[in-house]
């Protein structure tokens, strides 16, 4: 039967992530390519596992193929429990009609049954789009310290910057007072981090109210925080020190790809005490050629280097043919960069092929933007690619630039 | 058809006493991120045999670790996976819980286990067949010559020395053995030599072990192959990839060299579509490479970092390469950790051996440098 559990955390993943452009096309933004080896989900779902949740349901819905795939039975990250363990939730057809998650709210309210069979005291809920490393045990001993009804986990960011953010305004004990979604005149430059705790009673209430008010959002942000602090109820902040990146649009991405990078990079994920779990496809050791030049790059099981890679981060089974160059770039698994083409400040999803002699991308100085290109297509022999271009699918048909 | 697999884990350990010192053949360490016994295993399962036995006696903690539940292999499973089969002491033991020495040996201590296994066909393969073989094609090829044993060989042409340290096996055009020649001295030449990969029906092969059980035969070779020639249907199996076994510590050393100075080998041994080769998964970062790093012609795992030079080299995972030191011609095992302007030269260091800075150690390729487990200097 279903053992109680002290916390149990759900973990939104449905975003499509359009400002992802070519590299969400067919997968949904959490699955997408990180650092190599992973995938962005693999934060938030090893963040739970090496703070003892070890029951997690992840809210799926935007081009779940890829992303049901990866997580399967939660094996990777020791999630596949006789108790519990990982669970893919999707919208579902009920006796009153079909409906697709219309908000983050909504997603957790239809799963509220999930919940219940753990009865669990807390519900931990995160998004899968954020790369950090998180002790979220630590937070719910705070939430348990401070009694409140909610805790929500919060970032300082630069003044400027607070414009972007849900902002929270506490008073020294860390109390919320206030909740300003992206504000013009922000007073406070504590951000939310799209974390929260809640007491499961309380996150219960709220959510079937939220279901029945007409018109709502059905978003935690917009309806269901600033409900609870219009009601008075104990809300703290929880402040987060440490490395945390939305990599929601590709210069984030490229960005956050490159802050791994360095002798002291600023984000590691060598942390043997924080392992970061991925899924493993049993590829061979990466071998670097006699000719090959490596630099400031991570390099990823299965590779072949025969040319150059500087500055760059390339995930499992790419080959760089002899004479190629690769710099400042992100290349997913499986691609393949044949002799003497140039890839610069670029990011290349998986399985494509840059022909011979092909130009993606400028040097970073000169280039307008990052050059993106979309899984399994192949860019043909001394083609040039422009700097800010974003090549999909789309751009396959009656080009001869480009060819599926 | 269905087939179950047994793995003899302890055989040859003798040859390579540096490395099996705390461990058994099956679990000393090659190619960057496997043991040994994961390309027996992993051929297997490619095969889709998921029910395999591993025989084993002493020294198996390493290899009981590698294997874990066998989930890296697919082979957690409800009915059959892998089973570690050790030593069976009673608290009655007396002279017959005597540990054995040879295959058949090996098989009659666990005659309990085979007697119970239902699969039509068993292969059984040595740990140390470093080689990617589909044993689906050889388990048919068995059954079309409705063989009672048929044998994995290899055509090569071999000098005095390696004949000396093979078995050689004659066969007629249709494939069927006439002879085997265990260890010859005089040979050279080619020939088949013995992969030490072997199919037999379920039937047979436990006839095979309570017979040498009834008559204390001791002997694979000598005193059920050599003695059943005749009478029996025996069949080479011939595979014409990439194999090579470890017959000393030289050897070892010459091995894994191949892995990086032969495309070819790397090809047929980690490229065949549709057989990758598993092992345990460490979930180690991916390997970072920093602006001075240099590195030539080396097989890198995961979880390294390098700072340093790298050339002609096999680096384990989670190895670091100090700033300013210079690896060549080296095998370092995994988590081994050189400090700054280390040098090295044909050294093969074993787990999480410590070289602190400035130190230069030099081997030769014909004796290379061996540094045992955990060792700081």
């Amino acid at each position: 039967m279903y053992k109680k559990k002290e916390c149990v955390a759900m973990l939104l993943a449905g975003g499509q992530g359009s400002r992802l452009y070519a590299l969400t096309e067919k997968t949904a933004k959490p699955a997408v390519t990180f650092g190599g080896k992973y995938r962005i989900i693999d934060f938030p779902m090893s963040n739970c596992v090496n703070s003892g949740i070890n029951t997690v349901g992840v809210l799926t819905q935007y081009q779940p193929l890829v992303l049901n795939e990866y997580i399967g039975n939660g094996q990777p990250w020791d999630l596949d429990r006789m108790s519990g363990g990982v669970m893919v939730l999707p919208p579902y057809q009920g006796k009153n009609g079909a409906d697709w998650y219309k908000g983050t709210a909504n997603a957790i309210y239809q799963n509220l049954d999930f919940i219940r069979r753990y009865a669990p005291d807390y519900v931990l809920i995160l998004s899968g789009d954020h790369i950090y490393k998180m002790d979220y045990n630590a937070m719910l001993q705070a939430h348990k310290n401070t009694e409140a009804d909610c805790t929500i986990a919060v970032l300082e960011v630069p003044l400027s910057e607070a414009s972007r953010f849900g902002i929270m305004v506490t008073d020294d004990t860390g109390k919320i007072n206030d909740f300003q979604e992206k504000p013009k005149n922000p007073t406070s430059t504590k951000a939310s981090m799209g974390i929260y705790i809640f007491n499961t009673k309380v996150l219960e209430k709220y959510l079937i109210d939220d279901e029945n008010t007409p018109g709502s959002n059905n978003d935690f942000g917009k309806n269901i925080i600033p409900n609870m602090l219009n009601d008075g109820m104990k809300m703290y902040a929880y402040p987060f020190e440490g490395y945390w990146k939305d990599v929601g649009t590709i210069s984030s991405l490229w960005e956050a790809n490159m802050e791994l990078l360095g002798e002291n990079p600023a984000f590691n994920v060598h942390d043997k005490q924080w392992r970061i779990f991925s899924r493993n496809y049993a590829a061979p050791p990466h071998y670097i050629g006699s000719d090959a030049i490596v630099s400031d790059s991570i390099i990823s099981e299965g590779c072949e280097i025969y040319g150059t890679v500087e500055h760059s981060v390339l995930s499992s089974n790419v080959v760089v043919e002899k004479g190629a160059i690769v710099k400042d770039s992100v290349i997913m698994s499986g691609t393949i960069i044949k002799a003497n083409a140039n890839v610069c400040y670029s990011i290349i999803d998986g399985n494509s092929i840059i022909s011979e002699n092909a130009k993606v991308g400028e040097e970073r100085d000169l280039a307008k933007g990052i050059a993106v290109i979309g899984s399994d297509l192949v860019v043909t022999a001394n083609t040039i690619i422009a700097s800010d271009a974003m090549i999909n699918n789309d751009s396959v048909d009656g080009k001869s630039i480009i060819q599926k | 058809m269905s087939a179950a697999g047994i793995i003899f884990s302890n055989i040859h350990d003798n040859n390579i006493p540096e490395l099996t010192r705390n461990r058994t053949m099956a679990s000393v360490p090659f190619g960057c991120r496997y043991r040994l016994i994961d390309f027996a295993l992993s051929n297997m399962v490619n095969s889709n045999i998921n029910n395999v036995s591993v025989i084993t006696h002493y020294n198996y903690q390493s290899l009981m670790d590698h294997i874990g539940s066998g989930k890296d292999w697919d082979l957690a499973r409800r009915s059959g996976g892998i089973k570690m089969l050790t030593p069976f002491i009673t608290a009655y033991a007396n002279s017959t819980n005597a540990l054995y020495s040879t295959r058949l040996e090996a098989l009659k201590s666990v005659n309990n286990s085979i007697s119970k296994i239902v699969d039509d066909y068993v292969v059984l393969s040595d740990c140390d067949v470093i080689c990617n073989i589909d044993l689906n094609d050889m388990i048919k090829y068995h059954i079309e010559n409705d063989a009672d044993l048929t044998m994995a060989v290899k055509r090569v042409n071999l000098t005095k020395e390696q004949a000396k340290i093979n078995v050689l096996v004659d066969s007629d055009i249709t494939g069927r053995i006439v002879d085997v020649q265990a260890y010859p001295t005089l040979f050279e030449g080619e020939a088949d030599i013995n992969l030490n990969i072997m199919v037999m029906s379920r039937k047979y092969l436990q006839e095979v072990v309570l017979d040498s059980i009834a008559h204390n035969y001791t002997s694979l070779t000598k005193d059920i192959i050599l003695k059943g020639l005749k009478r029996r249907n025996y069949h080479i199996y011939r595979y014409d990839g990439y194999f090579a076994c470890i017959t000393s510590p030289q050897d070892y050393y010459t091995s894994s060299m191949e892995l990086i100075n032969d495309k070819n080998v790397r090809k047929q041994l980690f490229g065949v579509k549709n057989r990758p080769v598993y092992t345990k998964v460490r979930n180690s970062a991916p390997t970072y490479y920093s602006p001075e790093a240099k590195v030539k012609n080396s097989l890198i795992a995961d979880g390294c970092e390098i700072y340093g030079e790298v050339e002609n080299s096999i680096i384990f995972r989670g190895a670091k390469i100090g700033k300013g030191s210079v690896v060549k011609n080296c095998i370092l095992f995994q988590d081994t950790y050189t400090g700054e302007n280390v040098t090295l030269n044909c050294v093969i260091s074993d787990k999480n051996v410590v070289i602190r800075d400035n130190k230069h150690l030099s081997g030769d390729e014909t004796l290379p440098f061996y540094l045992a487990k955990g060792k700081m200097i």
